[in-house]
């Protein structure tokens, strides 16, 4: 921890203990960062609710795009620039920043807020050698969205949890005339194609790093995965799916281009719903595809509400991160907007919810998705790091995005599995050189 | 007349306009530069210290390096051709007396209103789109396979985008320039029984040349700075990250402002060769 953070963590704290010494309630102005997607756009609706509670304490949002915040927050973080005192992040950044010294422990949250609550899968993921960094606001996994009307025509029964060789047949008998088999993202992207192949390859037997943080692309685990999901894309998928990212998926699932879909649990409302989807009433769920090796194809994320270091109001953003994630939140959201519509994926309380179990025909495979990922050891393999779909150090998304775009070469057509590998391990052993490792 | 007292005046009364302009330039240029000789990671808690020209070194022997450099080239060197002799075309079908002129012209000139980012998502969803874009149901009615564009034919396909934006620039500037050509020159050339041809080629051309001059020597600076159609597009795979996508994807992507900054300072020296080259080739056009 540089002298300047620690000063910063130091004086933050100073304020906090003045702060709590002097009034009983906290009081300030709280600026969040957060996303632009509606969940987050929701919570703003409802912000009257926290004013009725804390009239001291003023809200002030900054709403901006995935890319930017991630910019924007990463930048004052790192510079301890005490812009925010609320920022969403999500959980790659949780044990980097909270490794860093960059966030505030939220191990003093109010005990009504209940802790204990909380996914186990997420809380370990957001949870740094034993301290809590960050609130998760929504928790989102993966999972194998399929036309049930199709899978009937072609004579097969989805289990709930399928195997790669199922889905391979599944597919094969569903691709035909204008219907792909199976839809998968191949867009360049380390939150894009890497998120589901580093999942993918979890599933394989593959991992990134060995336990001397050497790049695993030369090994069979790997060739494998990669040479499964090219044939499996390349035979079943849609033309051009190496531009496909999760929007372009949704719009062909949504139009009932595709016959199955394995790609974000949020989806799955989307999916659903009448007025967007061609094929809302005949859509099932089933968990990530899997080898029979103990670990499953799905991600594991959640969008999560942190105190940078750099706040000046320590106390009043707690607050505010208390009231934003706790079960009473989902309760107002429930009444003011329905059941359908809460955050999802980070209460075990709210899967025992029998309101919200009728609302949501998707709940239980959104747990069970949830419950089966495990952020601490992703591979069957021993691993040197924490993370699903992704590695938890700084250098990840650097890396992982020219991989991305070797995998996406790969898949229009431009290079071979074995080119693709081949480049991907060349350039991921420079940048872990270069970094130190 | 100017007396000793009344230049140093003068200089004096012009001094906070080129203080402000210097300091606009030269502070981001200087702290680039410093960046470069650091071992900057944001991530990593920011400064590391002086690696001095060890960036430089590993951004250049880095295998994305000289590609990126053909790629910027490559796409730079066919939007200017492309431009530049549709924009003549255009220009000169333009200037032709026609019912509805006004509004013809408005809409050849409409592309350049509209931002990168949003000319990038309409070609890409609404045209190139492998499913369900318009070249697609094209390709299908004509019984052919759809052009899978943005992966198979990725480098044409920016070039394409990018023309579509720039071309009503470069038309817009070789109009103006028909405009101010002389009808009286034309008609004598004609009664001298100059055909449409000669006519254009050794009338209108040379009467061109200088307005070419600009129109590339503008295009050059932008086109060198492209990102938002490949950042919407391919997102920089297929062979189509040049430079300045390569810069953003070390500084933002990989955080490491010390190897982007290199890349940036590497970036203004190639910008300046072309710019001296072009200069060269074609500067001599602007002294007459």
């Amino acid at each position: 921890m540089s002298i300047k953070t620690s000063l910063g963590l130091a004086s933050a704290l100073a304020i906090a203990a003045a702060s709590a010494s002097f009034a009983q309630s906290p009081s300030g102005t709280v600026t969040i960062a957060t996303v632009n997607n509606g969940d987050m756009i929701r919570m703003q609706g409802l912000t009257a609710d926290f004013n009725a509670k804390y009239p001291d304490i003023t809200l002030e949002w900054v709403t901006l795009e995935e890319n930017v915040l991630r910019q924007r927050v990463t930048q004052d973080v790192a510079t301890n620039g005490g812009q925010f005192d609320v920022m969403t992040i999500g959980t790659y950044e949780v044990p980097i920043w909270g490794a860093n010294g960059w966030l505030v422990a939220l191990d003093d949250l109010p005990a009504e807020w209940n802790a204990d609550d909380l996914l186990p899968a997420i809380r370990d993921g957001l949870t740094v050698d034993g301290a809590l960094y960050a609130a998760p606001f929504y928790g989102e996994s993966s999972m194998v969205m399929y036309r049930t009307d199709l899978m009937e025509a072609a004579g097969l029964e989805m289990p709930d949890a399928p195997t790669w060789d199922f889905i391979r047949e599944a597919a094969a008998a569903m691709t035909e005339g204008d219907v792909y088999g199976i839809c998968l993202r191949g867009k360049a992207g380390w939150g894009e194609n890497m998120a589901f192949l580093t999942a993918m390859s979890n599933s394989f037997g593959a991992r990134w790093f060995d336990m001397d943080w050497n790049a695993q692309f030369d090994s069979p685990e790997w060739a494998e995965t990669l040479t499964f999901y090219n044939d499996l894309m390349t035979n079943y998928g849609p033309p051009g799916a190496a531009n496909n990212g999760f929007n372009e998926n949704l719009t062909l699932f949504q139009q009932g281009r595709c016959g199955m879909w394995i790609d974000a649990t949020v989806a799955a409302s989307f999916v659903t719903n009448p007025t967007d989807s061609t094929v809302a009433d005949s859509v099932g769920f089933a968990l990530a595809p899997d080898n029979g090796l103990g670990r499953r194809g799905n991600w594991l994320w959640a969008w999560s509400l942190a105190v940078p270091a750099g706040s000046q109001s320590t106390d009043a953003a707690k607050a505010f991160i208390a009231w934003a994630t706790s079960s009473d939140y989902t309760a107002l959201v429930a009444e003011n907007e329905g059941w359908a519509n809460v955050p999802p994926g980070t209460r075990t309380s709210l899967y025992e919810n029998a309101d919200y179990l009728a609302a949501a025909p998707f709940a239980e495979m959104t747990l069970q998705s949830i419950n089966s990922a495990d952020p601490t050891s992703p591979s069957v393999q021993d691993v040197p790091y924490t993370g699903v779909q992704f590695v938890a150090i700084p250098e990840f998304a650097g890396i992982a995005s020219e991989v991305g775009q070797e995998f996406a070469n790969m898949l229009a057509g431009q290079q071979t599995v074995e080119q693709a590998l081949a480049r991907a391990q060349a350039l991921t052993t420079d940048a872990m050189e270069a970094a130190g490792y | 007349m100017s007396t000793k007292a009344s230049r140093s005046a003068a200089r004096l009364m012009l001094a906070p306009a080129v203080i402000l302009l210097l300091g606009w330039m030269l502070v981001p240029l200087t702290m680039t530069v410093i960046f470069s000789f650091q071992r900057y990671l944001p991530m990593r808690g920011g400064f590391q210290g002086w690696v001095w020209f060890d960036n430089y070194r590993s951004f250049v022997t880095s295998s994305a390096f000289w590609p990126s450099v053909v790629t910027t080239l490559v796409i730079v060197g066919s939007v200017l051709v492309i431009t530049v002799l549709l924009g003549i075309v255009l220009a000169i079908l333009l200037d032709q007396p026609m019912w509805g002129q006004g509004i013809v012209r408005i809409l050849v000139i409409a592309p350049f209103f509209v931002m990168p980012t949003v000319s990038a998502l309409v070609w890409k969803n609404m045209f190139m789109d492998p499913v369900n874009g318009l070249f697609s149901h094209l390709s299908r009615f004509l019984g052919a396979d759809p052009i899978l564009w943005l992966s198979e034919a990725s480098m044409p396909s920016i070039i394409l985008i990018v023309s579509w934006q720039w071309l009503p620039f470069a038309t817009l500037i070789l109009l103006t320039a028909i405009q101010s050509l002389d009808s009286e020159q034309q008609e004598a050339a004609e009664m001298d029984g100059a055909g449409p041809f000669s006519r254009f080629f050794f009338i209108t051309l040379p009467h061109l040349s200088r307005a070419i001059t600009i129109v590339i020597l503008i295009q050059t600076i932008f086109l060198l700075a492209i990102f938002a159609e490949i950042f919407v597009t391919t997102q920089g795979a297929f062979g189509t990250r040049t430079l300045t996508y390569l810069i953003y994807q070390r500084v933002l992507e990989s955080q490491n402002v010390g190897l982007g900054s290199a890349g940036g300072v590497y970036a203004i020296i190639l910008a300046n060769i072309v710019a001296l080259f072009l200069m060269r080739i074609v500067g001599k056009n602007l002294d007459r």
